[in-house]
């Protein structure tokens, strides 16, 4: 699979509460969420954010609370995949979950500007800044979690199970 | 080959005879909860999923307590989702408004968690249990769903990482300034996926309300779990409640740890996490002059029936600055009584405290006490990230109940005994 998208920058330690507001968890759905995505760190980004966007930030991001509002308010805003030095492990599986790619390059994290346009393969891992003509390596995602995007989310994943059963 | 607490229990779990850092395991869950916030979402994953049965009602809980009572109709109609799903699947762990409670004070007190279990929740403040020894663990609303249905999870085993508490408490420490402590040396992200363990003879007397708090903001440096060998003071704490069978795990002597800190705390004031990271850590003498607005003594952290008691014996007989609102929630409605009962509540009240029914309300600036543009809140509860309790240019400074009261009697953030004396 393969993304097209410019980069929007984040810092080290984006918490969820700065993802989704607690004020909004009072509803599920994306198109909502995806409207107040960021919305305490850059009150701009919901609005100019275009489909197929990468956001890159530094090192544990997604920390604080399990809401699993924070990836799919970041999907609903169009956002195609999140690359960080690291994550904070609740949303790291929260994401795999949501069907939401995302990718540990502390290279990329480092090197990529605002603005800067991407590509990215996401079957290799490899991310191409087409701005700064750089090519980044992610670590390669773990066999069992890509069984859960091979089935398209872990819901379908159990569902395949239980059938199985 | 020797192991850690965290190994143990994860291989009995998996039906394995022993189980290794980094490797991917499918586990048993013993127990798994939500909540008005998270829970809704499970609800819609296991319908999504075409579920139709839960795997055990009994050993499923869903605890509104986030916006509860109903703060909007928004939220009354999150928490009728819960109550209709319990209704459906008999889930008889359901706990309604008057008898409910926060769900990590509440769970532990009625028995329901317990040393040697395997726990997910959708909260990520599940990792509380730890205190009782259990492998407790937040997840998301999906990963919830799915144990739901299969009373199964996968786990990465964490490497652990072993926090030697040396030394005697000073007079107003507590367990909220130890784990703070630790977040402050090791950052936000010191114990990124791993397993803690906090042990050494300070962690051997420290009594299980201040455990709670310890493993409650394991999640805040990062961990997986935050987990404390069972002993006597566990045995006492859950020997009356337990609803099942329990389990003591420990980790072996030669057990192999990815870091071990020793620390004598012997010198240690207390602590407080200053805006906008639990990581932001200095000795409450180190602090200068601070104004504050709000108190909020209350949460899955500190709304125990200890934490109200040392708040009470600050406030008694005082009152709060003016210009200051001070908030207390006792955690549950057990707490709640008892507090009464002990008088605890009349010493607010006198001390011009509003007193509430239990709920997360403005620790996650939900509702019950936010804050406006500039204002700055002392609060013994776990985050202080940018706009947590209110708006976005508002401050939220953590503390023990000790410090949090003597804050709301002087006006600012102060030691304990500038308020009480030596």
């Amino acid at each position: 699979m393969k993304i097209n998208g410019k980069a929007w920058k984040f810092g080290n330690d984006v918490d969820t509460d700065a993802i989704i507001p607690a004020r909004y968890l009072i509803s599920n759905d994306p198109e909502f969420l995806a409207k107040h995505c960021m919305e305490d760190a850059d009150a701009q980004f919901a609005s100019s954010v275009q489909p197929g966007d990468v956001m890159v930030a530094g090192k544990n991001f997604g920390c604080g609370s399990s809401r699993e509002h924070a990836p799919i308010s970041i999907k609903g805003a169009g956002v195609s995949c999140v690359i960080a030095h690291s994550f904070a492990r609740i949303f790291y599986r929260n994401c795999f979950n949501m069907g939401l790619p995302i990718l540990e390059c502390p290279e990329a994290a480092e090197r990529i500007q605002a603005g800067d346009q991407l590509e990215i393969n996401l079957d290799e891992g490899i991310i191409e800044n087409r701005t700064r003509n750089e090519t980044y390596r992610a670590q390669a995602i773990p066999p069992f979690m890509q069984k859960l995007i091979a089935a398209g989310g872990l819901m379908e994943y159990v569902r395949e199970q239980t059938n199985r059963q | 080959m020797p192991k850690t607490m965290s190994e143990k229990i994860l291989a009995d779990h998996a039906g394995k005879p022993e189980v290794f850092p980094d490797e991917l395991v499918e586990v048993k869950v013993d127990f798994a909860l939500g909540n008005d916030i998270t829970a809704p979402l499970a609800i819609e994953a296991f319908r999504r999923a075409g579920a139709k049965k839960v795997f055990d009602p009994e050993r499923i809980g869903l605890i509104p307590d986030h916006f509860i009572p109903n703060k909007d109709i928004a939220s009354a109609i999150q928490a009728k989702m819960l109550r209709d799903f319990a209704a459906e699947h008999g889930i008889s762990n359901y706990f309604e408004v008057g008898r409910m409670g926060i769900e990590h004070a509440l769970l532990p007190e009625q028995g329901l968690v317990l040393p040697g279990d395997v726990i997910i929740g959708a909260d990520s403040h599940t990792c509380t249990y730890g205190a009782l020894g259990a492998f407790a663990t937040g997840v998301g609303s999906t990963d919830l769903a799915a144990a739901m249905i299969t009373g199964r999870i996968w786990f990465k085993v964490p490497h652990s990482m072993k926090f030697v508490f040396k030394g005697k408490r000073k007079p107003w420490v507590g367990g909220k300034d130890l784990i703070l402590y630790i977040i402050g040396r090791i950052g936000v992200d010191g114990a990124r996926y791993r397993a803690m363990e906090f042990t050494g003879e300070v962690i051997d007397t420290l009594p299980m309300s201040d455990r709670l708090s310890m493993s409650n903001m394991a999640i805040e440096a990062g961990a997986k779990v935050g987990l404390i060998a069972p002993d006597e003071i566990t045995e006492e704490y859950v020997g009356t409640r337990a609803k099942r069978a329990y389990k003591f795990y420990e980790s072996d002597a030669d057990a192999s740890y990815e870091a071990i800190h020793e620390w004598d705390i012997s010198d240690l004031e207390p602590v407080v996490a200053l805006p906008h990271s639990p990581e932001n850590v200095k000795q409450v003498t180190e602090i200068p002059e601070t104004r504050i607005d709000q108190v909020v003594i209350g949460s899955c952290t500190n709304g125990r029936l200890e934490d109200l008691r040392v708040a009470a014996e600050i406030l008694r007989g005082r009152k709060v600055a003016r210009g200051v609102r001070c908030i207390v929630i006792p955690a549950t409605q057990k707490i709640y009584m008892e507090a009464m009962e002990e008088g605890l509540i009349s010493t607010f009240i006198d001390a011009e405290a509003a007193v509430s029914t239990p709920t997360c309300g403005p620790c996650l600036g939900g509702y019950m006490g936010i804050l406006a543009p500039g204002e700055s809140a002392v609060a013994t509860t776990n985050r202080n990230f940018v706009g947590r309790m209110g708006h976005v240019e508002s401050k939220v400074y953590l503390s023990n109940p000790a410090v949090a009261a003597a804050s709301a009697v002087l006006g600012r953030i102060a030691h304990p005994r500038e308020v009480v004396g030596q």
